[in-house]
């Protein structure tokens, strides 16, 4: 009995080390899809990495979760690079919307999306 | 006190010692940090003084999930890379050099946090290998311009110990196998991290979207 508590107690003491139980965000492939990019450049093409990216959307939608900051400013800049300018700019609303942070930054993302 | 009863809470110990979540060191002055905490942060790519150039964005693409999750805005680093490289500065070194002012003018960061790669990288032996990745940070507020903290991070990972642990239970991503396997100190980054953005008294304070930020002190 004693001894159950004591390796209970070092499971307790290991679980609040490793890791945090719950995140604030969905991450799913975000950041494992911005080092392919760089590691392989081309191996995962921007519609491919877009096609991920909106499949992790649908599945946090379904948990109740949200994106993390940065997330739809990124998707934009996807949608920016396959010519797609209005979901780029939606994505960039989004962002700003979500985090009103960003702001200035989608701001002057946009006004260069307006130009080019 | 029986050393049977002892053993699983000295493993427990040791484990988190590994993990380095754990760790105490001499608890950090916040006072600047109190004086001017940031809601933003805007990390950019790391200085490498590693002899590996993988490690400048195999520790970059690990470093916006630990700071989002303290309760930051993290603003979108590739895209900031992008834009940085498309406005002349082609380097994380001329990056690092980009004048605070400019940066809150451009972005509208409260703070900059910049990383140095100090070691990263796999060694091989004959029995297995080591992989080693140390880090230092500073964030700087964009505004005053004062070091609002710096903290440090290392971790190391041998072939032939249990492997992906953490990396196991931090990410589920399916690209995360292929990078992985062709680059072990992308995942031991993620490790560093913990310790340099998580160590008690020294690490990183929780920011506003964080559910503890108004409960530390």
């Amino acid at each position: 009995m004693m001894r159950g508590v004591g390796v209970l107690a070092s499971l307790l003491v290991l679980a609040g080390c490793a890791a945090a139980p719950r995140t604030l965000y969905t991450w799913g492939s975000y950041e494992e899809l911005i080092y392919a990019s760089y590691a392989t450049p081309g191996k995962v093409a921007p519609q491919e990495q877009v096609e991920i990216l909106e499949k992790d959307y649908q599945q946090a939608r379904a948990a109740n979760k949200r994106m993390p900051p940065g997330w739809h400013a990124h998707l934009g800049y996807l949608y920016y690079q396959l010519g797609k300018t209005d979901q780029a700019r939606q994505e960039l609303l989004t962002e700003k919307a979500e985090f009103p942070e960003s702001g200035v930054f989608m701001d002057r993302l946009l006004t260069n999306l307006k130009k080019s | 006190m029986n050393a049977r009863l002892l053993a699983p809470a000295v493993l427990g110990g040791v484990a988190c010692f590994l993990l380095g979540g754990c760790v105490t060191t001499a608890p950090y002055d916040y006072t600047n940090f109190r004086a001017n905490p940031p809601r933003s942060i805007l990390i950019l790519p790391p200085l490498n003084e590693s002899t590996a150039l993988e490690g400048t964005y195999g520790y970059l693409s690990t470093v916006t999930q630990p700071v989002a999750e303290l309760g930051y805005y993290v603003f979108p680093v590739q895209v900031v890379d992008s834009f940085l490289k498309e406005n002349g500065m082609p380097t994380a070194g001329e990056m690092h050099q980009v004048p605070l002012g400019r940066v809150k003018e451009i972005t509208g960061a409260d703070a900059v946090l910049f990383v140095t790669l100090e070691q990263y990288g796999s060694k091989y032996q004959i029995l297995g290998s080591t992989t080693i990745v140390k880090v230092r940070a500073k964030l700087v507020d964009t505004r005053s311009q004062t070091l609002l903290w710096e903290g440090r991070g290392q971790a190391q990972q041998g072939s032939s110990g249990s492997g992906n642990l953490v990396a196991d239970l931090i990410a589920s991503a399916v690209v995360q196998a292929i990078n992985s396997k062709t680059d072990p100190a992308h995942n031991v980054s993620r490790l560093a991290n913990v310790q340099l953005f998580r160590t008690r008294n020294s690490g990183l304070p929780y920011g506003p979207y964080s559910p503890e930020y108004n409960k530390q002190p």
